[in-house]
């Protein structure tokens, strides 16, 4: 009895610590993670203000703010929904990530050219919308519609890519917490997008950082906004599910 | 949709079937070699190596960078990475021909590794930057000169 107990009490802990993922955050060093914790050090919280003018921006002769609808400083956003992205929507074409129901909002309501997805705007905006949601757990949607969108971001994620022929779950699965020279390989989740890069001196969207991994590999990166990208974003997401938002992180 | 590692798998068992070369593509001095016994013999397109240019290749983050996935005996850089297994008295562990396969393209002993294929056939390679197309990610000469300096680590 007593050994099965013990043999329970082992088994258990180990099973949970596999099944659970674990935030880049988790790996960073204690002056970076002070950093990100701290509201006036944190340099991430540029772009949250910059998406923060923008969203109450109206320029003349237009109908609407974005805030004319969501609310002064984005209340009536309510952050379980916006953990759900992407989310999967017919009437929108199918996978719609964060960027792009932004970019949606921005254009029928508020009659804009459309954005980019590189556009510092469109990220600046992201990531006050995502901070609205800070400490929401991730929960994007498996089941239905995508589950197959899942599988095929998936298989992307598992296979290799350029001259250096390797795939993302080598690093973010295979080696994690291992060390690649003097960085430590994390889980690789994108709970904490768009983050500030302190190597890069900027605010990073997810497919950015996921054309940086690709170039680091000699790979043909996907363009921010290719229906690989999304699904990679979207499996990446999955894989991460349940993980607090931390938008805006800090990151090397 | 398998999982990636059922296509490992798979692969191990079909390459120790038959333990396949590196297909020589014609032109652009990429070189044949061959594998037996889980080892390339012959210098690559016959080339002798320099083991102080090895050492400082392997250190080299714009170069080999070993150092970027193993530990090696260069005390003089700070960081050397825990992803593959640290590489201090490799050759008194292997041959030179068992080292040279393990540069040349380590997917042939382990198909699931990380370790990138430092001369595998280009190819092969999947979206490759357009930078890059046709090319190994080191050089013949410098896979020869990794060669000499991994062999000299007794
Ligand atoms: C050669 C190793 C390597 C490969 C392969 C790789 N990455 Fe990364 N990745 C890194 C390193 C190093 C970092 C920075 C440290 C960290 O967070 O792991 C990083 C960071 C990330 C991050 C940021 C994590 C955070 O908490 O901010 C994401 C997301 C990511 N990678 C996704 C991917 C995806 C998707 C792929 C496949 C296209 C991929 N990576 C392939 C090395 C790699
Ligand atoms: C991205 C990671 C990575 C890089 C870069 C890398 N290796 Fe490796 N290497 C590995 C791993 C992991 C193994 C363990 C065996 C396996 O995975 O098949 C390995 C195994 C080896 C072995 C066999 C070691 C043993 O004890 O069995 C040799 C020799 C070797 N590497 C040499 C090199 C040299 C020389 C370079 C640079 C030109 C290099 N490696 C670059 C990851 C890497």
């Amino acid at each position: 009895m007593r050994c099965q107990l013990l043999a329970v009490a082992l088994v258990l802990p180990m099973a949970t610590w596999s099944a659970q993922p674990v935030s880049g955050y988790e790996f960073l060093d204690e002056t970076t993670r002070a950093m990100q914790d701290d509201d006036f050090d944190n340099p991430g919280l540029v772009a949250v203000d910059r998406g923060s003018e923008l969203f109450h921006e109206r320029r003349e002769a237009e109908p609407n703010a974005c805030a004319s609808c969501h609310g002064k400083d984005g209340v009536e956003l309510s952050g379980p929904d916006i953990a759900r992205y992407p989310v999967y929507d017919a009437n929108l074409g199918g996978l719609v990530t964060l960027q792009r129901r932004i970019n949606y909002c921005w254009e029928i309501n508020l009659d804009r050219f459309p954005l980019t997805p590189g556009h510092s705007d469109l990220i600046a905006l992201e990531t006050f919308v995502r901070n609205r949601a800070k400490g929401e757990p991730v929960n994007v949607q498996t089941d239905g519609e995508m589950s197959p969108l899942i599988v095929r971001g998936e298989a992307l994620y598992n296979t290799r890519f350029g001259q250096l022929n390797l795939a993302c779950q080598h690093c973010h699965v295979q080696h994690q917490g291992q060390m690649l020279r003097g960085q430590k390989l994390s889980q690789g989740h994108s709970n904490g997008f768009p983050e500030y890069r302190l190597g890069k001196g900027r605010i990073t969207s997810f497919q950015q950082r996921l054309a940086e991994c690709f170039v680091s590999f000699r790979a043909e990166p996907f363009e921010p906004g290719a229906e690989e990208a999304d699904l990679i974003e979207l499996y990446v997401n999955v894989r991460g599910n349940g993980l607090p938002i931390e938008t805006p992180a800090v990151r090397f | 949709m398998r999982p990636w590692w059922i296509d490992s798998i798979l692969c191990a068992a079909l390459s120790s079937i038959a333990p396949s070369g590196g297909a020589a593509p014609g032109g652009d001095g990429y070189c044949a070699w061959e594998v037996q016994d889980f080892a390339i013999d012959q210098p690559l397109c016959g080339l002798r190596g320099d083991p102080a240019r090895g050492r400082a290749l392997a250190a080299d983050s714009h170069g080999g960078n070993c150092l970027a996935c193993h530990q090696m005996p260069i005390d003089e850089e700070a960081f050397h990475g825990t992803v593959g297994p640290p590489l201090h008295g490799i050759g008194a562990r292997y041959s030179e021909g068992q080292i040279r396969l393990r540069i040349v393209d380590e997917q042939q002993i382990n198909p699931m590794t990380i370790m990138p294929g430092f001369y595998s056939d280009p190819a092969k390679a999947n979206r490759m930057a357009g930078e890059y197309w046709g090319k190994t990610f080191l050089t013949a000469q410098q896979v020869e000169d990794l060669v000499t300096y991994l062999v000299s680590l007794k």
